[in-house]
């Protein structure tokens, strides 16, 4: 008795609008309609209870309200028959107890209802018709064996239509609950549906239902027909087969149950399968924000060998940065997060051209001084943005295309904003290649990091390209902390977090090697995810830490170390 | 300074030790006659509060010390020297929490409160023999002494210097941290261990017990601060000076670097557990926080405040560095990290020889 399924109502939302468009051209061509649809409600009204003759919509919509039970299951069925793209949101707001009739002039409404009040959609014209209160209008009610003429209604209607997505979603709907009608109606669908998939997903709904006909070769042809199915709904329907731990329910005949025991046996590959692709994607994505994290210290420490442990408060200010846009234009904040990625290069780049003429260039040649410089210099930021924003988390809100999944089947779906990260970095350190290779600075950056005095000889401004470097690795290291800002809290303490896990990426993938740095982070992040499900999220980044210890005193160089003439200046 | 005997030369070779040994001594007699000897209403009297405070720094001098041996000494730079710290603290810890016996909130004679509330049946192997004062002692020393060793075996063979030996140590200290956080390690998780109640005997809320360590602490510092001294003035601290100053021509001499530079992390190592292990029972609790990699920066600047390469600079700076980071943060506590960074960066910009520096240009200006 209790509401069909959840899901049920929003879909219905989309179809309301997805029909409105539809009804509104159609009302356009009659003209007039709605008047004289008011016309044959009136005239039709006493007919209706005894013999629903009208053929028309709005007759045996006004025919409702007055019908008994039996006679609203005619009338459901002369509905479905008609072809009219109204009748489908018509029978769900019925499904769904939103169908009722005004007290006062007997018209039907599907309404829904918000606050005290409810509102209206007038469902001849699926136009709005204003409001009304709960107490004038009584709803059209219907008992269980209604819902289930009315599903089966519903279905009919949907695997008629034109669009072969709406028939897989009908027929993956009907396969929750299959019954005696549903197969009959599929059955006719089964025959008459030319789009080879939507056949496919019949069959499969078919073969479900077969599973507990009496008929043994039934059965089989059933089992048979299913194997290599992978959805959740066929796993769930085959297990039973199988017996549970008492051997109760388990599959009778001998041939069937060994059929049974392989198509479960693929499906378990295939989900073994999903599981490790799931794992190796989560892997890649962390192992993306670890080399985008890394990947502006790859440059500042990797090609200028400074260590600049003020790196993450680059990142932290990155994200500030994003912050701070998307508080300055909160009605787009898709668009904010378009402009917070040049604006924090600005910001962070800024910032490290600041630090590099400051504090880093008195320091060069004595890492050790310039590691303890910068962290004083860390703290000081982290202070400052407590002083500006308040010690607490702020949150920067995701835009919407970036929430949600990828259902890409039924066992295996990716998250929008997990994927974005990963195309975000690769985006990220294709530019800063190119860069690195391509361009006259990448060339400076490299021949100063070769050969400093035969750079100055060739007439390079080693100062200036200096700062510019340093500019370059902060800049992107603040594009990293707007991606974070999507991905965690954005706080004073974002970039001390990641600030240790970022030196070991680019040690572990070899110092002055920013190919080195892309592997190792995706690998970091692979292992990482490899090894949560044996030893829990924490306990894993233990092992990964120990792992690089060892790994550093064995290959102090790292994965790929420099060699010949750069390998020198470190 | 040939005339006099080899120990006169040690302990008063040069003016910095002297002024140390007498502060230290003068430290120790007049702190504890000030907080026992004088009543509470005099203006003179010395809270149990600031004598528990006094205590607190001379370990961090001690860790100070143990840092600047291997800095400033052998050009080890160590950011996860709290790591051995912690692990001392750890192991008096584990001492003090077992004598608290059936005091506890549960009441249970063998398992800690902690272990009563997390249902575990049974004390973990690794609990077991710290009931004994002897034994725990013994921790102190072998825990961070052992792990110093693992590591340095393995980093210095591999040779595994400079800023890559600093970034692991502070990967180890890190992952140390992450690995106490989980409650599954048996060490209390999240908020470590505490209230204790006795130690060796002796209430440890009493002020009578709070002198006690507070002395006791001083004496770990001359004791460890002599060591080192030691140990810089022997041949082997020349070994040790020379690897820090050209570590291949040293090598090439035929010194065996890896060695000389194990030891003395491991000593350094060593003497940082002796340091946690007294500040534990003055503080009252060890946590993981006690691991964190900002701490064992923290070391580090007061080593280079004080002045590096000198052993009493160190403690000088962990006097002054902690005295304003104890006022700071109660007076002003917005201000505090802006002073620590700017301390950091100023520091290393302007006064490379620290305070201790800066004192000797003034003095030989003035000639």
């Amino acid at each position: 008795m209790s509401k069909p399924l959840t899901s049920q109502p929003r879909r219905t939302r989309g179809w309301t609008v997805l029909f409105a468009g539809a009804a509104a051209a159609l009302a356009l061509l009659l003209g007039g309609l709605p008047a004289h649809a008011d016309d044959a409600a009136s005239a039709t009204e006493t007919e209706a209870v005894s013999a629903p003759a009208a053929a028309d919509l709005a007759g045996i919509l006004a025919a409702f309200a007055a019908a008994d039970f039996s006679t609203k299951d005619q009338l459901i069925s002369q509905l479905a028959t008609l072809h009219d793209p109204r009748a489908r949101p018509i029978l769900q707001a019925l499904l769904d107890g939103h169908l009722e009739t005004r007290s006062s002039d007997g018209k039907v409404f599907i309404v829904e209802e918000y606050g005290d009040a409810l509102k209206l959609t007038d469902p001849l014209t699926s136009t709005a018709a204003g409001d009304g209160k709960p107490d004038d209008f009584e709803r059209i009610r219907s008992n269980n064996a209604l819902r289930k003429t009315l599903k089966v209604a519903i279905a009919q209607l949907e695997l008629a239509d034109t669009d072969p997505a709406v028939r897989i979603a009908a027929v993956k709907q009907m396969r929750r609950d299959i019954d005696d009608s549903t197969v009959a109606s599929l059955r006719a669908a089964f025959g008459s549906e030319q789009n080879p998939k939507v056949k496919h997903e019949i069959a499969v709904a078919l073969a479900l239902a077969d599973l507990a006909a009496t008929d043994v070769d039934a059965r089989l042809a059933a089992v048979n027909a299913l194997d290599g199915e992978a959805a959740t709904d066929v796993y769930n329907a085959l297990m039973p087969l199988l017996g549970d731990a008492d051997g109760k329910g388990i599959e009778t005949d001998p041939k069937v149950r060994a059929a049974v025991i392989a198509a479960v046996h693929h499906i378990n590959l295939w989900r073994g399968f999903y599981q490790v692709l799931d794992t190796l994607f989560f892997g890649l994505s962390l192992g993306s924000v670890l080399v985008l994290s890394s990947i502006g210290l790859a440059i500042t420490f990797g090609v200028m060998g400074v260590i600049n442990m003020a790196h993450g408060e680059l990142m932290m200010l990155g994200a500030y940065t994003a912050y701070v846009v998307q508080q300055l234009m909160p009605n787009h904040i898709g668009l904010s997060i378009a402009v917070a990625i040049p604006a924090a290069f600005l910001v962070s780049g800024l910032a490290g051209v600041a630090i590099e003429r400051s504090i880093v260039r008195f320091l060069y040649g004595r890492p050790l001084e310039t590691l303890l410089a910068t962290f004083g210099l860390s703290l000081i930021l982290q202070q400052l943005v407590r002083s500006i924003f308040s010690p607490l988390n702020r949150s920067v809100t995701t835009p919407e295309w970036m929430s949600g999944l990828w259902q890409i089947n039924d066992l295996f779906s990716l998250t929008y904003n997990r994927l974005y990260i990963v195309i975000f970095t690769l985006l990220v350190f294709g530019a800063l290649l190119l860069v690195m290779n391509r361009t006259s600075l990448g060339l400076k950056v490299r021949a100063v990091a070769q050969n400093r005095s035969m750079a100055k000889a060739m007439g390079v401004r080693t100062e200036r390209i200096d700062a510019l470097t340093f500019g370059l690795g902060s800049g992107i290291a603040g594009i990293a902390g707007v991606a974070l800002s999507q991905l965690t809290n954005v706080g004073p303490n974002l970039g001390q977090s990641y600030i240790i896990d970022s030196f070991m990426v680019v040690v572990f993938g070899g110092v002055g090697n920013l190919w080195g740095t892309l592997i190792s982070g995706m690998s970091l992040g692979i292992i990482n995810k490899l090894l949560e499900p044996y030893a829990g999220a924490v306990f894993a980044k233990i092992l990964v830490l120990v792992f690089l210890i060892l790994f550093i005193q064995r290959r102090p160089k790292g994965l790929f170390p420099q060699k010949g003439r750069a390998a020198e200046g470190h | 300074m040939r005339t006099s005997s080899p120990l006169m030369t040690l302990l008063f070779g040069d003016f910095g030790s002297r002024v140390f040994y007498a502060l230290l001594l003068a430290m120790l007699i007049v702190v504890p006659l000030l907080n026992l000897g004088v009543t509470e209403t005099s203006a003179l009297h010395l809270s149990t509060y600031t004598v528990t405070l006094l205590g607190k720094y001379l370990t961090y001098a001690l860790m100070a010390v143990a840092v600047d041996l291997i800095w400033g000494y052998c050009g080890i730079l160590s950011l996860g020297h709290t790591a051995f710290f912690a692990l001392g603290g750890y192991a008096m810890g584990m001492y003090l929490m077992r004598q608290i016996g059936t005091r506890g909130v549960y009441g249970d004679p063998l398992l800690p409160d902690f272990m009563v509330f997390l249902n575990w049946k049974e004390l973990p192997w690794y609990w077991l023999g710290f009931n004994h004062a002897a034994f725990a002692l013994l921790m102190v020393l072998l825990a961070p002494g052992a792990l110093a060793f693992c590591f340095g075996w393995l980093a210095f063979r591999s040779r595994v210097t400079g800023v890559y030996l600093s970034i692991i140590t502070q990967a180890l200290t890190y992952a140390l941290m992450l690995a106490f956080f989980r409650n599954e390690m048996g060490f209390g998780g999240n908020n470590g261990l505490t209230d204790f109640k006795e130690i060796l005997g002796f209430d440890i809320h009493l002020a009578s017990t709070r002198i006690g360590l507070f002395v006791a602490s001083g004496i770990a510092l001359g004791l460890g601060y002599t060591a080192c001294r030691a140990i810089a003035v022997s041949r082997a601290g020349r070994v040790v000076q020379a690897i820090r100053d050209a570590e291949s021509r040293t090598r090439f001499i035929g010194y065996r670097v890896e060695n000389y530079k194990m030891w003395l992390f491991t000593f350094s190592a060593v003497l940082s557990g002796i340091a946690g292990a007294l500040y534990v029972p003055q503080v009252g609790i060890i946590n993981p926080g006690e691991f964190g990699p900002i701490n064992s920066i923290e070391v580090v600047i007061w080593v280079a405040v004080g002045g590096r390469n000198t052993l009493y600079g160190p403690v000088l700076g962990a006097f002054v560095v902690n005295f304003a980071k104890t006022y700071l943060t109660a007076a002003l506590p917005e201000v505090w990290l802006y002073a620590l960074g700017a301390l950091f960066v100023v520091v290393t910009l302007f006064l490379p020889q620290g305070i201790v520096g800066l004192v000797k240009q003034l003095l030989e200006k003035r000639r």
